[in-house]
């Protein structure tokens, strides 16, 4: 692979976070703009859960031991940002399962984002180890592996670097099922990749290729957008008996911060999130996104004073209801077609290039189901049909302003 | 152009001081004269049957019984009618679609088979008939298959290529895509100590496979118990070998992996160098091996390849009548005095018998239902709530 991906696989793996927040603290001079532009800190999300009561109160969340404690209410919790919590989740799969292990490029060491800190340590490097810099043969090891029944964890050390080992991805892992009568399978199979934009990764490390896998019947993607989500979501994905790529947004590994459950729990494949309930239009998105979403819904129930007189009185009251699809495939039809018919207008978010993206096979669906409780043409907000260049990556990226924009006009047309 | 091409020419002939493989099929010699045929006896492989890269070559004296090579023989010719079935049936138009057969290569197959253990795990790409049907499969599955009949080891779902049993891996449509998934199921049973290895085989065109070298590092970084296997048949797809690659010493391109070429049209050499290969990853713990059987295909690369545009006939011909591996083990059986000729023919017999019932079997099976469409896309009960048909009323919902 070219010179970013050497540069950032040859730095001390301390120094990478460094580098990775470096673009948010550089320009100190003048009054700093905030990240994203006007979008607050993720951290501050609401979106977030912030105390012990509401985590364990999570939608959907199904805990594995039942008997742990008994009640609910007795859970702890403990306060991790996104990495912390997928390392916990490995940290929980390679505890119950003796014959699950965690490879990839520098995993034993931690990983460029520190997910499997420590986990060769306390499992042993005969379970958690490093594999050459070869995507391809990581996948198709992997693919092995679990038709061996065996759980597999692998890690694709950036989503863009998935494309080597997208023909074993989508030939083999999707297909086995299929094409051995049902003889064989890679249920165990998990693919692990960071993704997403992290505003300086350009060209080869802020991707998103969720899309690509979109037409790969057999195969699962999941993106989740929060600590919590994470872990119940991994869990989910490690215990779910089809191969599923598991994509963590890189941005989010640090800025999102919740209270997240210890105990051992999964969150449900397959299933959207309705996250702020509403009445006149539906904004659907995933992974970073979300929080620019969120963020554009404030924005436009309180304009900051620059952009009072764009966002006219009449459009505040709006009730936008914002729903996370958290997986891309199988994605949840009912809930977004359901709400979809309840507000009449749908609003699509994505990182990823507009043409065949998600987007554009999910609005083709709405419109065939919603046709006649439409109000307004299904919009998508999503990155730019060009490469992620480094320069252009904050134009790049669907920002709330963007969102808010699509919010705007689809209200009114 | 043609000037050129005559240009690399020399680069073809033969290196002087380089003693060659042989690849005839008779050339086996007996040692002592079986007084008593039903017990083991030794015999003598030419001394150019293996020639060996960073390790040593296998005993070329080899113990044999009467009733091992009569069981290979057995099969192999069960195996040839098989392929032949397939053959007739395509082009009755049965059989629709892919279709590669391994006429000539039967020595590899059988080889194979009587050099490994049941626990053993073989992983193959597009020639993976004789495979499915010796790893515990049946002729009526693997030909059930190709037709797209229920009664198929796929249950018609696959075709060609996809043909599985518990201890084979399958055969693959994708060009080296079987070699690193060998490694990872041979990383298994490394993991659990099992006293096992896996044949992940490949041919000599999807040995230029990136993947293959991928899987090639890997498996000797972490010493599995992986055997990669190059059936060199010396042409991928229409192309020769030299014109292919580079190096077409196969049995030398896993770098720090020790290497054996093997001639691969002698089925006794064929299954010394297997029982080699396990006991060097089994038994020694020596990690990966690389085989190189050197063998000829007398079909072309699929059924819509003749096989002669790219070959004279008269080559196919000659690699027939001197090194066909069935003919040679008939040979060694004949004139060592282990059965006669009637015998044989009994054999002959019986496995175009079998053949001939397998095919009438699988061409009985109904196809797939419709229904079956449906199924085996994710595991039952997680499916997505609908998949699409091609129209609104073929839109399946779980």
């Amino acid at each position: 692979m070219l010179t970013t991906t050497n540069a950032i696989r040859s730095l001390p793996v301390k120094s990478l976070p460094a580098v990775l927040t470096q673009a948010r603290r550089n320009s100190t001079k003048v009054e700093p703009p905030p990240a994203g532009g006007h979008a607050p800190l993720v951290a501050e999300s609401k979106l977030l859960k912030s105390t012990r009561d509401s985590a364990l109160r999570t939608s959907g969340i199904s805990w594995v031991d039942e008997d742990a404690s008994g009640l609910v209410g007795g859970r702890e919790t403990r306060k991790m940002n996104t990495y912390q919590a997928v390392r916990d989740a490995m940290s929980i799969a390679l505890a119950k399962d003796d014959n699950a292990v965690v490879f990839g490029e520098d995993v034993a060491f931690g990983g460029v984002f520190r997910c499997t800190m420590g986990l060769a340590e306390e499992f042993g490097r005969e379970r958690v180890f490093n594999t050459p810099l070869s995507e391809q043969g990581i996948a198709g090891f992997g693919i092995g592996l679990a038709m061996m029944g065996h759980t597999a964890i692998a890690e694709i050390q950036f989503a863009d670097y998935i494309f080597p080992a997208f023909d074993q991805i989508v030939n083999e892992a999707a297909k086995i099922r299929y094409r051995s009568g049902g003889s064989f399978n890679v249920g165990g199979l998990t693919i692990r990749t960071p993704t997403m934009a992290v505003g300086h990764g350009g060209l080869y490390h802020s991707q998103s290729p969720e899309g690509f896998f979109m037409g790969a019947s057999g195969l699962k993607v999941v993106i989740p957008r929060s600590p919590l989500q994470a872990k119940g979501l991994l869990l989910g994905s490690i215990r779910d008996p089809n191969p599923v790529i598991f994509m963590e947004p890189k941005i989010l590994y640090r800025s999102a911060v919740e209270q997240v459950p210890v105990d051992d729990f999964q969150l449900p494949l397959g299933k959207a999130e309705i996250l702020v309930p509403g009445s006149d239009l539906t904004l659907l998105t995933w992974g970073t996104p979300v929080y620019n979403c969120d963020n554009a819904i404030h924005l436009l129930q309180n304009p900051l004073p620059v952009l009072e007189k764009l966002v006219p009185a009449s459009l505040r009251s709006a009730k936008i209801e914002l729903i996370d699809l958290r997986s891309i495939l199988p994605w949840d039809v009912e809930t977004v077609v359901e709400s979809v018919k309840k507000t009449g207008r749908l609003v699509i978010v994505h990182e990823a290039g507009m043409t065949a993206g998600v987007g554009a096979e999910i609005s083709a669906e709405v419109q065939k189901r919603c046709f006649l409780k439409l109000n307004a043409p299904v919009k998508r907000v999503t990155g730019w049909d060009v490469p992620n260049a480094l320069s252009y990556e904050k134009f790049h990226m669907p920002d709330s302003i963007r969102v808010l924009d699509a919010i705007m006009e689809t209200l009114q047309y | 152009m043609a000037s050129l091409a005559r240009a690399r020419l020399p680069r073809r002939l033969p290196r002087f001081g380089l003693r060659a493989i042989q690849t005839s099929a008779d050339t086996t010699q007996l040692k002592d004269s079986p007084s008593d045929p039903s017990q083991p006896f030794t015999v003598t492989l030419h001394e150019d049957s293996f020639r060996a890269y960073k390790c040593d070559k296998p005993e070329l004296e080899v113990q044999v019984t009467r009733d091992e090579l009569l069981g290979m023989y057995k099969q192999m010719q069960t195996m040839r009618r098989m392929e032949m079935a397939a053959d007739a049936l395509y082009k009755a138009k049965l059989i629709r679609g892919f279709c590669h057969l391994a006429i000539g290569q039967e020595a590899v197959s059988v080889g194979l088979e009587n050099g490994i253990e049941k626990d053993d795990r073989v992983i193959t790409g597009y020639r993976c008939h004789p495979f499915a049907v010796l790893r515990g499969g049946s002729i009526t599955g693997v030909l059930g298959e190709l037709l797209g009949r229920q009664i198929g080891m796929s249950h018609g779902k696959g075709g060609s290529m996809h043909i599985f049993t518990p201890s084979f891996f399958g055969g693959n449509g994708i060009v080296g895509a079987q070699v690193p998934v060998g490694a990872g199921v041979s990383f298994a049973q490394q993991y659990l100590g099992q006293k096992n290895c896996t044949f992940a085989l490949y041919g000599d065109g999807a040995s230029n496979q990136g993947q293959v070298f991928e899987a090639f590092n890997m498996a000797k970084l972490w010493n599995l118990p992986t055997i990669f296997v190059c059936e060199n048949n010396k042409y991928g797809m229409g192309t020769p070998a030299e014109r292919s690659s580079s190096n077409t010493e196969y049995f030398t391109r896993g770098d720090k992996i020790p290497g054996l070429q093997v001639n691969g049209m002698d089925i006794i050499a064929a299954r010394q160098a297997v029982q080699y290969a396990r006991r060097w990853a089994v038994d020694e713990g020596k990690g990966p091996l690389l085989l190189e059987f050197v063998t000829y295909r007398y079909g072309g690369h699929s059924m819509s390849d003749p096989g002669t545009t790219y070959r004279t006939r008269e080559e196919v011909q000659r690699m027939r009548s001197t090194q066909d591996p069935i003919r040679g083990l008939q040979r060694y059986i004949e004139q060592w005095g282990l059965a006669s000729e009637q015998d044989l023919k009994a054999l002959d017999k019986a496995a175009k018998a079998e053949v001939d019932a397998a095919v009438e079997e699988a061409k009985a099976s109904p196809e797939p239902e419709a229904k079956d469409l449906w199924t085996d896309i994710y595991y039952k009960g997680t499916e997505p709530s609908f998949m699409r048909g091609r129209e609104r009323e073929e839109v399946h919902h779980y």
